[in-house]
């Protein structure tokens, strides 16, 4: 088992292979590559308009991209439909969150487990032993992940009258529910005050290491970035300009020019 | 990070109690009590009155598919009268031509209808909203007439439709036809009403609310969209069958003129009365579209439609979310007088 993983470390989990995306004539993503190792949490970063949220996209299957290719262990993603891509391992946030407003917390972590679990409508409405079973396994699981995201309290509340930050806490809550082995974040820090921030990188590298999941970050913030990331790619206007360490990246001159320097920082 | 600001969240969060498995239902105890109450009611009424009762049952199954549909997946639909169409055709050619125990004819209505509903939801899949709503209006503007069509007319009877017989209460139970028909009805509600219920709070039923709420991020954690959505137009339908099916061994008569838009516009009208998206007001709902236009006739024979207007206006003005909001208006009454 060690040994495996060992071997297996030698090879990215998900490789990105020169992928394009063109919107009629307007081209989003140029033959974008990078992979991400196991267990790294990568974060991509680039200026408005580089292209992240539509590599994100990709990754998710709502975009089809024109060019290139998206590996997981190995075997591409770009054949399954988009709700085939929960099942193998990739599970995400949404940048303006997307919960099931109507829900309450605790139901929206539930749907999160559609991916691990299985039924149908005939056993689901005659409640048959099995259903049984696999609810009571389910409601285990889904109140482990509640407390330790410290929604406890709020699960039996209506998704659309929390606050937002607690909604994008229900929202990693849900993803995690899928116990995907990518999680997929965009832009988790966006609405977030300074200390909100702070505990949001803890919070994404505790689960990084208790979970063991591996963590794309799709960040403005970066000093989120910075902080968190194991390694950073960069874009810009849907090439990748750098791709390193945070501070091999961070002292990139293209970066510099492309996003931080007209930041100022 | 988060968890300064989501204690405070779990302290301003508002007391509420969302879970869909709660929100569907009644709690066991008024379910008993409402039960209790349908079981004695043929008891204290006359004949009559007892066919009628059995009429807001049969309607009740029909709202309550709607309900799965629209308050469940997010789909609307004005076309409930072609799958009740069917089912009760249906139930009535097999019982007539083919001499199939009228019981064992609406397990085939409910298979048949649920073929018919999954196939218009592959097509229905592209649209949403009132186009969904505009297509299912043109198969029920459609049914009457296809009823009607020469071709089938040795099955259907045409325009004169099939008379159907009236079963007699078995093991020679000593109770009227009526109120036999009622039990077995009240049977079949109470099996539907149940099966929806865990059905609308599994994982299947949480992924059709989970589509209804957010289809994007429905497909994203997993769940087949597509596939939910006609599975529901397909349950849906299902149900809808089978209240034909005994809609037409309780009237003892099908005929196409029996369901036009006009049937369909009153599951909806019942529907929007009983509360979408909560399951026990489809009773409400029934007993509204069946009692009001007799109790509007009673104030004015001439106007009995303007005055049948004028009620529905004032239950959509004074309860917009019908029959649940006078629930939840009453529970915390009763939550108060505890308190």
């Amino acid at each position: 088992m060690t040994e495996d993983r060992l071997a297996q470390s030698h090879n990215p989990l998900l490789s990105v292979r020169d992928l394009s995306v063109a919107f009629g004539g307007i081209v989003a993503l140029n033959g974008v590559s990078f992979d991400m190792q196991r267990g790294h949490i990568l974060g991509l970063i680039g200026p408005n308009g580089a292209g992240k949220t539509t590599l994100f996209n990709c990754l998710s299957r709502l975009y089809q991209p024109s060019k290139g290719d998206i590996l997981m262990e190995g075997a591409s993603i770009l054949t399954r439909p988009p709700y085939r891509i929960a099942e193998i391992g990739i599970s995400r946030t949404f940048q303006n969150v997307a919960l099931f407003p109507n829900l309450s917390v605790i139901d929206n972590v539930r749907v999160g487990t559609h991916s691990r679990s299985n039924g149908n409508i005939v056993s689901d409405s005659l409640k048959l032993g099995q259903v049984r079973r696999a609810e009571a396994a389910l409601e285990r699981k889904v109140d482990e992940i509640l407390g330790y995201l410290g929604l406890r309290g709020v699960a039996h509340a209506v998704a659309a009258e929390l606050p937002f930050v607690t909604q994008k806490r229900v929202e990693l809550a849900r993803a995690l529910a899928a116990e995907p082995k990518i999680l997929l974040l965009d832009e988790p820090a966006g609405g977030l005050n300074h200390d909100e921030v702070h505990g949001l990188g803890e919070l994404i590298r505790r689960i990084r290491k208790e979970r063991e999941m591996t963590v794309l970050l799709v960040e403005h913030h970066m000093g989120l970035v910075m902080s968190t990331a194991d390694h950073v790619v960069a874009l810009n206007f849907g090439r990748k300009i750098a791709e390193g360490t945070p501070s091999q990246v961070q002292s990139d001159p293209q970066v510099i020019e492309a996003y931080l320097g007209n930041k100022n920082r | 990070m988060m968890v300064d600001a989501s204690r405070k969240a779990i302290s301003d969060a508002p007391p509420s109690d969302a879970d869909a498995a709660r929100t569907m239902r009644l709690g066991t105890g008024t379910s008993l009590v409402i039960l209790l109450l349908l079981l004695v009611a043929p008891l204290l009424v006359k004949n009559f009155i007892v066919f009628q009762l059995t009429t807001v049952l049969i309607y009740g199954i029909a709202i309550l598919a709607l309900n799965i549909l629209t308050g469940g997946s997010g789909q609307f639909s004005l076309g409930q009268s072609a799958f009740y169409a069917l089912g009760a055709y249906t139930s009535a050619i097999l019982i007539e031509h083919a001499g199939v125990n009228y019981a064992l004819t609406l397990p085939i209505s409910g298979i048949v209808c649920f073929a018919a509903g999954f196939l218009f939801g592959l097509p229905a899949l592209r649209l949403s909203g009132v186009y969904l709503a505009l297509a299912t209006f043109a198969l029920a503007v459609a049914t009457p007439q296809l009823l009607k069509l020469g071709a089938l007319e040795p099955w259907t009877g045409g325009v004169q439709g099939l008379v159907v017989d009236k079963p007699d209460a078995p093991f020679g139970l000593p109770v009227s036809q009526d109120a036999w028909l009622y039990y077995f009805t009240l049977a079949i509600a109470v099996a539907i009403y149940i099966a929806s219920v865990n059905l609308l709070s599994s994982r299947s039923g949480r992924a059709m609310m989970a589509i209804r709420d957010n289809e994007i991020a429905a497909s994203a954690m997993g769940i087949n969209v597509a596939l939910y959505k006609t599975l529901t137009f397909g349950v849906s339908a299902a149900i809808t069958g089978i209240a034909g099916g005994l809609g037409a061994i309780a009237v003892q008569f099908v005929a196409p003129d029996s369901f036009t838009i006009q049937l369909a516009i009153a599951l909806f009208l019942g529907m929007v009365v009983g509360g979408v998206g909560w399951l026990p007001g489809s009773l409400v709902g029934a007993a509204f579209i069946v009692f009001i236009p007799n109790v509007a006739e009673s104030i004015s024979k001439g106007l009995s439609g303007a005055v049948f207007g004028v009620l529905l206006l004032v239950v959509i003005f004074l309860v917009p979310d019908g029959a649940r909001q006078v629930a939840q208006a009453c529970r915390s009454v009763i939550g108060r007088r505890k308190g």
